[in-house]
């Protein structure tokens, strides 16, 4: 039976990615690790500050997982939420598990919290980098409704591979904060299909930002993140400068394209516009010729 | 923020390890239940909607009356949700704790 993805909560996508009852929490909700800013404020806690973290297995191999919940505060990174993101990566180091998982679902830095926010996304993109020149692999899973923007985002684009399925959006500014800055005739917001044509899973696969897509199945997710264990992208100065040299080719390649619909005609797809409509399995066969890969 | 305390006696004894479900957003709460030596059931809550003592008063001695739960610390951390979906959460919360799969 498909459990989805999307619709699961934080606690039940950690439960499903991992092996039946492996899944050990680290400062769970009963230590009440909680946000000293929201009381400030006068608003609400959680008692895991919207992040769940812990050791597992995975088809028995040791897994860290780091997963966030975006139904408190859209999943945004305060500065416990961060520390708890950091630290798992720097255990990560000392007890080298054989991988960390990273279930992404946020809008990025916590507002209220400001500059600890900040700080917390900086630090955790930091000990990722650590993670992963320690030759620890890094998967990012993304499909939840939040999706994964701002500071998130660019956490999302350090991990060795990114999973994605349809549902999953990635971006830098949210569609929200793209029409509030340059206007609906710039991006619409409400424009559903632009939104998820824009920052959706099919068009992170296709433009290589996204290694693989599955569907809206937690265990779908489960096999993507098995197969992507051992898969390192080398963490070197050579292989950053490739990174971004391919970065400038394809912002070349596409830079002066209006819509994604115009890239994925620029790649070579046949018929773009079906593509939204595809199922998992016809989308990949589609655009597995033409994809980019970063 | 509103921060509310009930005690309720004579609850049945019936330890297993905390649990914590639901979500902190809106119209939603997160519930969390924790095995206490008190034999009580001692239930808090924080709630940024004022003035609601006499319907958690409500919500919370149906509650008891149905589960008879004792020996437990139950924290809420709500957003406004009605009373509905904290019965609801706090009974799936009472299935979590004593086993059943409700998560």
């Amino acid at each position: 039976m498909k459990h989805s993805f999307y619709e699961a909560n934080a606690r039940q996508r950690v439960a499903g990615l991992l092996d039946a009852g492996s899944f050990r929490e680290l400062l769970p909700p009963a230590e009440r690790a909680t946000s000293p800013h929201l009381p400030l404020l006068d608003t609400p806690v959680a008692f895991d500050d919207g992040a769940i973290v812990g050791v597992g297995t995975l088809d028995g191999r040791t897994v860290f997982v780091a997963a966030q919940e975006g139904g408190f505060m859209g999943g945004a990174v305060g500065e416990v939420h961060g520390a708890k993101l950091t630290g798992l990566f720097e255990r990560a180091i000392d007890q080298r598990p054989d991988a960390v998982l990273l279930v992404l679902e946020s809008g990025g830095v916590r507002l209220h919290e400001a500059n600890a926010g900040l700080i917390a996304v900086s630090e955790t993109m930091r000990a990722l980098l650590d993670a992963r020149a320690a030759g620890i692999p890094v998967v990012g899973l993304i499909g939840s409704s939040v999706g994964c923007f701002g500071g998130m985002g660019l956490i999302a684009a350090c991990c060795d591979t990114l999973v994605m399925s349809e549902e999953g959006r990635l971006g830098m500014s949210g569609p929200e904060v793209i029409e509030t800055a340059h206007g609906v005739e710039e991006f619409d917001s409400r424009d559903r299909a632009l939104v998820w044509r824009t920052t959706g899973g099919k068009h992170r696969y296709l433009t290589g930002d996204a290694q693989a897509i599955v569907e809206d199945d937690i265990d779908a997710f489960r096999r993507a993140a098995l197969a992507a264990l051992d898969h390192h992208r080398a963490l070197t100065l050579d292989g950053l400068l490739a990174e971004q040299a391919a970065l400038t080719a394809r912002l070349q390649a596409f830079g002066q394209q209006r819509d994604a619909l115009d890239i994925w005609r620029a790649l070579g797809v046949a018929a773009p516009e079906a593509i939204p409509l595809l199922e998992r399995d016809a989308f990949v066969a589609a655009a597995d010729p033409y994809r980019r890969a970063l | 923020m509103e921060h509310l305390s009930f005690t309720y006696e004579g609850g049945n004894s019936d330890p297993h390890d905390a649990i914590v479900v639901g979500v902190v957003a809106s119209g939603n709460l997160e519930v969390m239940i924790e095995p206490t030596q008190d034999p009580a059931c001692r239930i808090t809550i924080d709630t940024p909607a004022r003035g609601f003592d006499d319907v958690w008063a409500a919500v919370l001695g149906d509650f008891f009356e149905r589960s008879k739960l004792g020996g437990v610390r139950i924290s809420i951390n709500d957003v406004g949700a009605t009373p509905a979906v904290v019965s609801l959460r706090l009974d799936q919360a009472v299935e979590t704790f004593r086993g059943g799969d409700a998560t």
